[in-house]
């Protein structure tokens, strides 16, 4: 198959950006999104022109470097049947001689380094923040040391999963970044581990969120709609559950 | 954001019972606005607990200052997502946003501008379409919605005002963490389309009913 691509090309981060168009000449269906621009940027070596940049790594959908908008949704959601990274998004989700728009992640906290890829150093620096567990390690604890509930045990894998990929911060049209640090905080409240910075954690980490310059959260749930992961839209309710609950511990003032 | 949002909800349901009150007639309405107001016989609203004619005023004081903040709070939100917001995509696609909550901050301008007309008319007398009122707060009422296009105002008005609900409603719940579980999400949304179709309904019907003769005629 054949497509159009008109992809955003951007020297770099003082640079002003456009959108150029290309063409890109038999493309497997069976090819990735990912492939079918290594096929481009190929095509492009060939010709003496500079290839496209973009951020990848494991290319299976578990690492986060990869995302990119796609015809105006994060990961190409929108052309997508099921919730997926730009790595594990198929060609067989476009039609043959479709034209595609690919962009990156849009908002100030992620100002664009080059073409398509973004600076997230934002995300690290809200982890750095709060996100995390101060213990003494030593040897492994015995197996049933801390007994966690089935409940709160899948409630907390289930938003530990987050890959910190951006495309919530995408697609939000605050740019928040609410679904990421509520994934964070609601994966750290439910479990033993979590609970003596619980109340601290949120603090930080929503203080940090905010002087990254990320926006507010207005619950419109476009973030969960697009997160490969499926981070549970619930989970900023939680974050919001422990910021009231933190206004009235010492924690932090 | 949500408190006050909540606080000018309830109102509205006050705000709403108080006017089917039309319904039963003269007495009972015109009895009503000045039990409010404490110009009634036995003193009014909360009598004895505060002087007559106070409670309308501290009532008034806190309704603006839901009012001033919730209008604080959006405009902050606003500032900060248009900072957080310096270039827009060439293609956007929305999977998510409902109309209601992607017309929130305007809705809510044209509302509030439409809610000063409105204060003008039935509060201060000002913009009274009928033509300058000395009768009761009944005839008042009466007289305004037999005017058509001003029902049709009050009509488009409410259907902005109800949209505002219906995601203030449940984003307010959902800012105070109950947002739980997905179901919890479909109970709140469930929830906030009730609250705004009863306001838009609990409004809309009394002066539908005047403008066809059905009260007051």
């Amino acid at each position: 198959m054949n497509v159009t691509l008109r992809v955003w090309r951007q020297a770099n981060a003082q640079s002003e950006g456009r959108m150029v168009t290309y063409q890109v000449q038999d493309v497997s269906p069976d090819m990735s999104f990912l492939e079918m621009l290594d096929l481009l940027n190929e095509d492009l070596t060939v010709k003496g022109e500079e290839p496209v940049a973009f951020d990848h790594d494991c290319r299976e959908g578990i690492c986060g470097m990869c995302g990119v908008v796609i015809n105006g949704t994060a990961h190409g959601r929108g052309s997508s049947p099921v919730p997926t990274t730009t790595c594990q998004l198929h060609m067989r989700s476009f039609e043959d001689g479709a034209v595609i728009d690919v962009e990156p992640w849009r908002a100030g906290p992620f100002p664009v380094i080059k073409d398509l890829v973004v600076d997230r150093s934002a995300f690290d620096r809200i982890i750095q923040a709060g996100g995390y567990v101060s213990v003494n390690t030593g040897s492994a604890p015995d197996a049933h040391a801390n007994a966690v509930g089935k409940q709160k045990a899948d409630r907390a894998f289930d938003a530990a999963t987050c890959i910190g990929c951006g495309a919530c911060v995408a697609a939000c049209p605050n740019s928040s970044g609410m679904l990421f640090t509520a994934a964070k905080i609601t994966h750290l409240a439910m479990l033993p581990q979590g609970q003596p910075e619980r109340h601290l954690r949120v603090k930080k980490m929503l203080a940090q969120h905010d002087a990254e310059g990320f926006g507010g959260c207005t619950n419109i749930g476009e973030c969960a709609e697009v997160c490969p992961k499926q981070i549970p839209f619930d989970t900023i309710s939680q974050l919001n559950r422990d910021l009231i609950a933190s206004l009235f511990k010492r924690d932090g003032k | 954001m949500a408190v006050t949002g909540l606080i000018l909800i309830a109102f509205l349901l006050m705000h709403m019972f108080g006017n089917l009150k039309m319904f039963i007639g003269p007495e009972s309405f015109n009895h009503y606005a000045e039990w409010l107001k404490g110009q009634s016989a036995d003193g009014g609203i909360l009598y004895p607990v505060l002087p007559a004619g106070w409670f309308i005023w501290l009532f008034r004081i806190v309704l603006l200052a839901a009012v001033v903040l919730h209008m604080y709070s959006a405009i902050t939100l606003w500032n900060r997502a248009l900072a957080a917001n310096p270039s827009s995509y060439e293609a956007k696609r929305k999977l998510a946003q409902t109309y209601s909550a992607r017309t929130m901050r305007w809705g809510g301008i044209i509302l509030a501008g439409l809610l000063i007309f409105h204060l003008l008319q039935f509060t201060v007398h000002a913009t009274l379409v009928a033509g300058p009122f000395d009768g009761s707060p009944y005839d008042m009422v009466v007289g305004e919605f037999k005017i058509w296009w001003l029902v049709a105002v009050y009509a488009i008005w409410m259907v902005t005002v109800c949209m505002h609900i219906r995601h203030g409603f449940w984003s307010a719940f959902a800012t105070l963490g109950a947002n739980t579980s997905a179901k919890a999400r479909a109970v709140l949304n469930g929830c906030a389309w009730a609250v705004a179709l009863i306001l838009y309904i609990g409004f809309m019907i009394m002066p539908v009913a005047v403008l066809f003769g059905w009260i007051g005629a």
